[in-house]
């Protein structure tokens, strides 16, 4: 069901032991760069609107698409959209925002989430419609093609990149939220809005730009993504599942817990694939089981 | 934590907890019944048998978010569960049908203690969040065992006989077996929501802080109304296994949990009469629309918006405002 990448044809393609581990530690590396990216989204959403955004995968997936039309309907190239989607995404998030979320601030929290799941489903509904289920091709741009053969492993250059891009784009982000002034800005109307807002700041548009930043950061990750998987309406799905898990076992207290948690996480998530494969699938839920039952607030959590 | 803050709360007497079934309720109980026993004479009675299996199951959900004010986005991997329990059951171990029954309730019920026990150590959103990531666990689980068959599910599910007499395969006769299983499972549902145990769910949703320091262990009570509502979701997946002779992927994927919050929503969270409304129109939609694909999921995704902003009482929420009865 799930469109992340499956370990085997690594494990066929190279059959060493050392080389598939280290294979499959790299794919660890790749699925806890997208989880890191999409976790901090949740938990940067999270912090000032304190609702989860349900429609996270579905962002990301149009993060992927909206790549896919750049390139085929008006040849824009990867890098540009590297730039334009996040924009265009975001601006939708925005839109969303102001029309409808905005509109749920004074109820409670759990009708966020519902309504973002709604959002989801007419999303991923309009694009299955649109484009079917079977996926499209989406090529790695040709600066990234090829790869470096490490001596105990082969590194293709784009996944390299990927995991690069990523971690460039969560250490700015924390570096925006925890050294900026506008961070502290952020910071500040999690703790406190109405105050903030009494000096002066305008709350409600740091809101609204908050969730577009949130998507936009979904929809990068949905770029970065659509060379490695196939463009897909359900390819979030499932992945915001996942990402949710990630999200409890780390706790939405800190932003260096959630890249740590994601990237930990995909390790271990590709560690298993080598050891035990069948329990590749469920291994997040399993770590989340057992740091409910040691931990309630998560890894990097305060306590309620 | 109240979930329906939006909605203002129907102050339902509390004499009612006490002297059994208020009398507009006795009312549209006997009036379903007595539609219930003449209504596969008109209907199609596989499709009205779906209708009472999912309303079963959205009013078990009800139980856990209206009356509990907790909201589990998991609640397909007791429905899906105890159906596969079911399924297998009835065809590999042939057990009779009540006892398959049975069977995937108990199933049901183990599950949801299991992760019941661990999603209520978080509240909120994280407990949401919590209840869709185990849900996803069972749905991995259930791809990956032996005895559910993968993708192609439990197929070709003996309906079998009755305490061994009485033969079920006749749509009709298996119709009213379903009835009094779903009608049953109704009317206690209704007797826990009217407990002194309901009130004081009742009281935790209200304010959780205030029935702590009122003595109360507010864990037990979660945890004992989402046992229960697990237990019943078990009891409507396992019908649904017998009645359609299938127990499949679809049963325990996120999409099920999704529809389930949906019906309640639709229908009324926290009335009494609000899931089943809300199952019965989204089943027949879903009948309706089956031959356009994607555009069921849009519908569903755009009533979510719809309801969620303009509409947060639901179908019987409004009736009720209107009659100015609790129903």
């Amino acid at each position: 069901m799930s469109d992340r990448l499956q370990g085997t044809v690594m494990f066929e393609l190279l059959g060493i032991p050392p080389q598939a581990l280290f294979g499959q530690l790299l794919l660890g590396l790749i699925n806890g760069s997208f989880y890191a990216l999409l976790s901090l989204g949740l938990a940067v959403i999270f912090g000032l609107l304190n609702i989860i955004n349900f429609a996270h995968g579905a962002q990301y997936m149009m993060g992927a698409f909206v790549a896919w039309m750049l390139l085929n309907y008006v040849g824009v190239s990867y890098w540009w959209a590297l730039l334009l989607v996040p924009l265009v995404v975001g601006v939708f998030g925005v839109v969303i925002e102001r029309l409808m979320i905005s509109r749920l601030y004074h109820l409670d929290h759990l009708y966020g989430l519902l309504l973002t799941f709604g959002l989801a489903l007419i999303i991923q509904g309009l694009f299955r419609n649109q484009y079917g289920i079977s996926g499209l091709p989406y090529q790695i741009p040709s600066q990234l093609a090829g790869g470096q053969n490490l001596g105990f492993m082969f590194l293709p250059n784009y996944r390299g990149w990927v995991i690069f891009a990523s971690l460039v784009v969560c250490l700015s982000t924390w570096f925006i939220i925890e050294k900026t002034r506008l961070g502290a800005y952020l910071r500040a109307a999690t703790e406190n809005p109405t105050l903030v807002g009494a000096f002066g700041i305008n709350v409600p548009r740091l809101i609204t730009l908050t969730y577009g930043f949130g998507v936009a950061l979904a929809a990068l990750a949905g770029v970065l993504a659509a060379p490695i998987y196939s463009v897909n309406p359900n390819m979030g799905a499932d992945l915001i599942i996942v990402v949710f898990a990630v999200v409890v076992i780390g706790g939405m207290g800190s932003i260096l817990g959630s890249i740590i948690t994601g990237f930990g996480l995909g390790l271990v998530e590709g560690l298993t694939r080598v050891f035990y494969p069948e329990g590749s699938a469920v291994v997040i839920f399993v770590i989340m089981a057992i740091v409910l039952l040691i931990k309630p607030a998560g890894l990097f959590g305060r306590p309620a | 934590m109240a979930v329906e803050t939006g909605s203002p709360a129907i102050a339902e007497p509390v004499s009612h907890a006490a002297n059994g079934m208020a009398r507009h309720h006795l009312y549209i109980f006997a009036a379903l019944l007595a539609f219930g026993l003449v209504a596969p004479f008109v209907l199609y009675p596989v499709f009205l048998m779906k209708v009472m299996c999912f309303a079963l199951f959205a009013c078990a959900f009800n139980l856990l978010l209206g009356y509990g004010g907790l909201l589990s986005f998991g609640h397909a991997a007791f429905f899906g569960s105890a159906s596969y329990v079911s399924a297998h059951a009835a065809k590999v171990w042939g057990l009779t049908p009540e006892l398959a029954v049975l069977t995937g309730t108990i199933a049901g019920a183990l599950l949801g203690l299991a992760i019941g026990a661990l999603a209520i150590r978080r509240q909120g959103i994280y407990f949401a969040m919590v209840t869709l990531a185990f849900a996803q666990m069972v749905f991995f689980f259930s791809l990956q065992a032996p005895f559910t068959g993968g993708e192609d599910g439990i197929q070709a599910v003996p309906r079998g006989s009755l305490l061994g007499l009485v033969d079920l395969s006749p749509d009709r006769t298996l119709y009213y077996f379903v009835l009094a299983v779903v009608f049953l499972g109704l009317l206690l549902i209704y007797r826990i929501i009217h407990s002194p145990f309901g009130q004081v769910l009742k009281a935790i949703r209200e304010n959780e802080p205030r029935a702590v320091s009122l003595g109360y262990r507010v864990n037990r009570y979660k945890l004992a109304v989402f046992v229960m509502s697990a237990t019943l979701a078990g009891l409507a997946g396992a019908t649904k296994a017998i009645v359609f002779q299938l127990a499949s992927l679809t049963d325990v994927y996120w999409t099920m949990s999704g529809e389930v919050v949906l019906m309640t929503l639709l229908g009324g969270m926290g009335t009494v009469f609000g899931p089943l409304v809300g199952a019965a129109v989204i089943v027949t939609m879903q009948n309706y629309l089956a031959t356009f694909g994607a555009w069921v999921t849009i519908i569903q995704g755009c009533i979510f918006v719809l309801g969620v902003l303009l509409f947060r009482e639901g179908i019987v929420g409004v009736l009720s405002k209107w009659v100015k009865k609790p129903l």
